[in-house]
């Protein structure tokens, strides 16, 4: 009786399996076609494009377009390639990240660890921060940065994003560590450490998926990031999304889409780049907490 | 004068008062057990001991010191919780040693006092694992010892049981029980359940709703209970509470239980305190714990004051060792507690012998004691 049976569960597995199999692959495809043109045709002589296939692979392999986008191509008024833009991302970016999770981290250590009279209050003000919409707090910001005399420069920008992703830190941090046991920190208490012994010896430790979480979080927004960059930055403080639009945009001479494929290629790397090495733990980190309610 | 003194202790969160006015203190070397009901205000108490809540109003003292305004770590206390709190990314070793690092005790000294430690309770093999590898039972040990490497004038155990099997809490209570015996240093421990208090305890403080309601020695809480919540939550099986009326035979006093389909059950009281006397006529709650309540032959032949009489079995209950029966007295089922080999049947009569010198009555208004 159960030897049949069986025997058709198992088909009808292979069958679902092929099913999803075949989905999956349909999705990848779809999914990876964009940036299969990208590269192919960043890869390809100009004449080549223009012949309109577009899906081809090149006839004549070059990285004449990579070399461009990175060092000579005209971006605004100079031919510096995104190079220079590139390193004021970086130096937006790093110390951006940094900032808003060590603060963020320690938002939620407080705020679930140290509660004090009002302390939801707070952190419902601090969430509100997700919600506002950048375009509102493009006058004051451009006000505020003016008046620290940090208009137009890489710490202005390091300023505004930091804060702006307090909200969004500060929520992943409270989450997680309300499901920490207080009683740990009751223990080390007992055991005399400190307030920031509590936090380094004990919390953070322990914290890995959700400082994972919150550093890819932050590096794609900030990094992605156009509307800031394009409204505080100056010359010599423009990101890479920014001079990316400008070399895109530039009006002299003939469209190099070679040269634009392999900027945009350039602008995204990194992001990417974070993503294939910590993915997993982004969904690791996300799922954390989820059980326990 | 007590070596842990709590002296009018009030806790209050917002407007909502936790502990009303507990006063209590136990000896040098003694082991208080807190009893109560959850949300009887007990762990709070030891909390507020520890240090990791601040109290409202009254005094707490250490060896004759104030300690309300120290910190946890200052009052030379230790305590283990009953999730064990082990910190989860440090060895045991570490975990047990952590207090003294910070404390800035060299390494040498750290590693010897933890090997002392690991020594005594059995877990030198353990030192260099991580808690999440660690059993119930391992744990457990684990957290005594980051207590015990401190060497505490006094040490707090937040039900510590409650998070293992029924077979290794047994075991684990003798443990403590036998620590106690060779440190010899002051313990508050901590518990809902009536039957880990008897067996630790020096002295115990049975809470309920923020009220201390009796503090005393295991055997005063047991056959001395002040009220009637205490009768009722030590014990197991709960004495027996039967509601009774003090009669008069000739120049005797005698309490009178009611019975359905039969004559009250009347049994003379041999000399009633005069405080019982003022109730004569009126109606009075007689309690009487099952093992006073026996089989003729199984009675206490000690005991000064045995009556027998027949009553009416409604229910038998071998447990092996004993043999429980049920009758109905006063309109409630009354537990006598028999001889295992006892012959009773159910639905039958049988002869029950009550152990008077044992009996307590209480006030059915007020609930507390009279005599």
């Amino acid at each position: 009786m159960s030897a049949p049976s069986q025997d058709v569960a198992t088909r009808n597995g292979v069958v679902v399996r092929a099913l999803i199999y075949a989905l999956l692959i349909l999705f990848a495809v779809y999914y990876l076609l964009p940036l299969y043109v990208m590269v192919v045709n960043s890869l390809k002589p100009l004449d080549e494009i223009r012949q309109g296939n577009m899906l081809a692979l090149p006839q004549q392999w070059t990285v004449a377009p990579w070399l461009s986008a990175w060092s000579t191509a005209q971006i605004g008024v100079s031919p510096t390639g995104l190079k220079p833009y590139f390193l004021n991302s970086v130096l937006m970016v790093v110390p951006a990240v940094a900032i808003s999770t060590v603060l963020g981290a320690l938002n939620g250590y407080v705020l679930t660890k140290w509660r004090f009279k009002g302390d939801n209050i707070v952190f419902g003000m601090m969430l509100l921060a997700c919600f506002i919409p950048f375009q509102i707090v493009l006058i004051p910001s451009a006000r505020i940065l003016g008046l620290l005399g940090l208009a137009g420069t890489v710490p202005g920008l390091v300023l505004i994003h930091a804060i702006y992703g307090l909200g969004f830190t500060t929520l992943f941090f409270r989450n997680y560590y309300e499901a920490f046991p207080t009683e740990l920190v009751k223990a080390a208490q007992i055991d005399g450490a400190s307030f920031f012994q509590i936090f380094r010896r004990i919390l953070l430790p322990s914290s890995g998926p959700i400082i994972v979480v919150t550093v890819i979080w932050q590096f794609t927004n900030i990094w992605n990031d156009f509307l800031f960059g394009s409204s505080f930055s100056s010359v010599d403080s423009i990101p890479i999304t920014v001079a990316l639009n400008n070399l895109v945009n530039s009006s002299t001479g003939v469209k190099e889409y070679n040269v634009h494929f392999a900027g945009a290629i350039l602008a995204a790397l990194p992001t990417l780049i974070v993503y294939i090495v910590s993915g997993r733990y982004f969904v690791r980190g996300l799922m954390a907490g989820a059980v326990k309610g | 004068m007590s070596f842990l003194e709590i002296d009018n202790l009030e806790k209050s969160f917002g407007t909502t008062r936790i502990l009303k006015g507990v006063t209590l203190g136990i000896e040098e070397g003694g082991f208080l057990v807190l009893v109560g009901p959850s949300g009887c205000g007990k762990s709070t108490l030891l909390n507020t001991i520890a240090g990791l809540e601040q109290i409202t109003s009254g005094e707490i003292r250490i060896a004759g010191k104030r300690v309300n305004e120290l910190h946890p770590s200052k009052r030379d206390i230790a305590m283990v919780f009953q999730s064990y709190a082990l910190y989860p990314n440090m060895t045991v070793g570490e975990n047990i040693g952590f207090g003294m690092e910070i404390r800035g005790v060299a390494k040498p000294e750290r590693d010897k006092a933890i090997a002392e430690v690991a020594q005594l309770l059995q877990i030198s093999h353990l030192l260099d694992r991580k808690p999440s590898q660690l059993s119930g039972g391992q744990r457990q040990r684990v957290a005594m010892g980051r207590a015990l490497v401190r060497k505490p004038q006094v040490f707090l155990f937040d039900e510590p049981l409650s998070n293992l099997d029924a077979k290794l809490r047994i075991d684990m209570r003798t443990e403590i029980k036998r620590l106690h015996q060779r440190m010899k240093t002051t313990i508050v421990y901590v518990t809902h359940d009536q039957i880990e208090a008897m067996t630790l305890a020096t002295k115990i403080a049975v809470l309920k709703d923020g009220i201390l309601q009796q503090f005393g020695t295991p055997a005063e809480i047991y056959n001395n209970p002040v009220n009637m919540f205490v009768a009722d939550f030590m014990g197991s099986p709960a004495m027996n509470l039967v509601p009774a009326t003090i009669g008069q035979s000739g120049s005797e006093a005698t309490v009178e239980l009611a019975r359905a389909g039969a004559a009250p059950v009347s049994l003379a009281l041999n000399g009633a305190s005069s405080a019982l006397s003022a109730y004569r006529g009126k109606e009075v709650v007689f309690g009487i714990r099952p093992e006073a309540l026996t089989d003729p032959d199984g009675a206490d032949r000690n005991a000064k004051h045995l009556v027998t009489t027949d009553c009416h079995i409604e229910v038998v209950e071998p447990a092996g060792s004993d043999t429980f029966a049920v009758t109905n007295l006063g309109g409630k089922g009354v537990v006598a507690r028999l001889r295992a080999d006892a012959r009773i049947k159910p639905g039958a009569t049988a002869p029950l012998t009550f152990n008077l010198t044992k009996a307590v009555f209480f006030d059915p208004a007020t609930q507390e004691r009279i005599a």
